[in-house]
């Protein structure tokens, strides 16, 4: 299988253990994520106010271009997610957003938002399948306790993302015990790290990825895993605990022995 | 700009009608940046409904919601305050001269780890 795949700024830069192992575990699966030509950064936050038009533009392209190529979108990064699925969402449902864009761009035929974004742990779960991982791991995590951390981009919110349950999912922990691992119960796997805050204000995000961490730690976590690189960054630097925080793809790029 | 029309832009552009709000608190008992704001996701909305907007426009609080939709999501009447506040904070900085964040300002706030999507962000959300 073939997927149009939009990694963003970060995974080109800070987050490259993201994108690399990914692509390579994708490929031990039999999926070949083929990057789509000339992507722009999303610009990390999604533009929430309805007048907002042209900074919803880097994400209509980049959805325009897997439309292209008749193919799902798959994207990594938790934010670049968020920004995608939801201005896809706006030009399926706001028609004066659809109008606005078609026009500026000059489309013809019109584009309304037609085509899948999935997320990377989306595509294991719904066209890999969980029990295909299981039968394809060489090295069981046995024996690792791991924590999911969710965030807040991956579930929230639920209407738009239609990810998994907001307030209950499960994808990450289906996800770590089928890499052999034990998943850990924890209450904070939802809560945010502080986000952008790390810029301006670090004593929020201390108290907001701490109390994360703390959680995870307290459940007997011994590695704690997320698919947002602001998040692995602000637990790392902020959390406070002597607990490893990697990305879910370095996980199971070691489960497949690669 | 004029109190009524402000409001109106407010809720135009935030798609939020604060009389849907039934004063549960569920927004602020959910926010991660409770502690941190003078004033919190309800009184956002109750304020905007009332016209002291300008209060709003003055504080802080504007500049410590993360966005994180707990408040959208857990809100039983789908009020959507994180919407609300997001439009008070651009009702702010798409004034001339009143970005909260400015360029200048960023090499002091970043170290060699920092992911690109944190600056990114900020900017998106502090100025425009």
């Amino acid at each position: 299988m073939v997927f149009s795949y939009y990694p963003g700024c970060t995974l080109r830069t800070r987050a490259k253990e993201l994108d690399e192992k990914a692509r390579k575990c994708a490929e031990a699966l039999g999926i070949t994520l083929e990057e789509i030509p000339d992507w722009q950064c999303c610009g990390g936050c999604y533009p929430v106010a309805s007048d907002e038009i042209a900074t919803r533009l880097s994400a209509v392209r980049a959805l325009m271009a897997a439309k292209s190529e008749e193919r799902p979108l798959v994207t990594l990064c938790s934010a670049c997610h968020n920004v995608l699925k939801r201005t896809r969402h706006d030009l399926q449902t706001d028609e004066t957003f659809r109008d606005r864009v078609n026009r500026y761009m000059g489309n013809d035929p019109v584009y309304a938002g037609e085509g899948e974004v999935i997320h990377f742990l989306e595509m294991l779960r719904d066209k890999v399948g969980f029990d295909t991982i299981r039968a394809a791991v060489k090295n069981p995590l046995t024996g690792r306790r791991i924590a999911a951390y969710y965030g807040c981009l991956l579930l929230r919110p639920s209407g738009v993302m239609a990810f998994d349950d907001p307030e209950n999912p499960t994808v990450i922990e289906d996800f770590i015990r089928a890499l052999g691992a034990e998943s850990v119960a924890w209450s904070m796997r939802n809560e945010c790290c502080g986000s952008y805050m790390a810029l301006e204000d670090k004593g929020i995000v201390e108290r907001k990825s701490g109390s994360v961490l703390a959680n995870a730690k307290a459940q007997g976590a011994d590695t704690v895993i997320t698919a947002c690189p602001l998040c692995l960054y602000n637990l790392q630097k902020f959390g406070g605990q002597d607990l490893p925080v990697v990305y879910f793809t370095e996980l199971l790029y070691e489960a497949l022995g690669l | 700009m004029e109190q009524n029309n402000l409001k109106e832009t407010l809720l135009r552009i935030s798609g939020v009608n604060p009389r849907k709000c039934m004063k549960c608190g569920k927004c602020s008992g959910t926010c991660p940046s409770y502690d941190e704001m003078e004033y919190h996701p309800h009184e956002f909305v109750s304020m905007v409904e009332n016209g002291e907007t300008e209060k709003l426009m003055a504080s802080p609080s504007l500049y410590r919601c993360l966005t994180c939709f707990a408040c959208v999501e857990r809100c039983p009447r789908g009020v959507q305050p994180a919407k609300l506040i997001e439009a008070v904070r651009l009702a702010v900085i798409r004034q001339q001269g009143m970005n909260h964040l400015k360029p200048d300002q960023l090499p002091d706030m970043l170290d060699e780890d920092m992911p690109q999507q944190a600056l990114v962000s900020a900017m998106r959300k502090f100025a425009k």
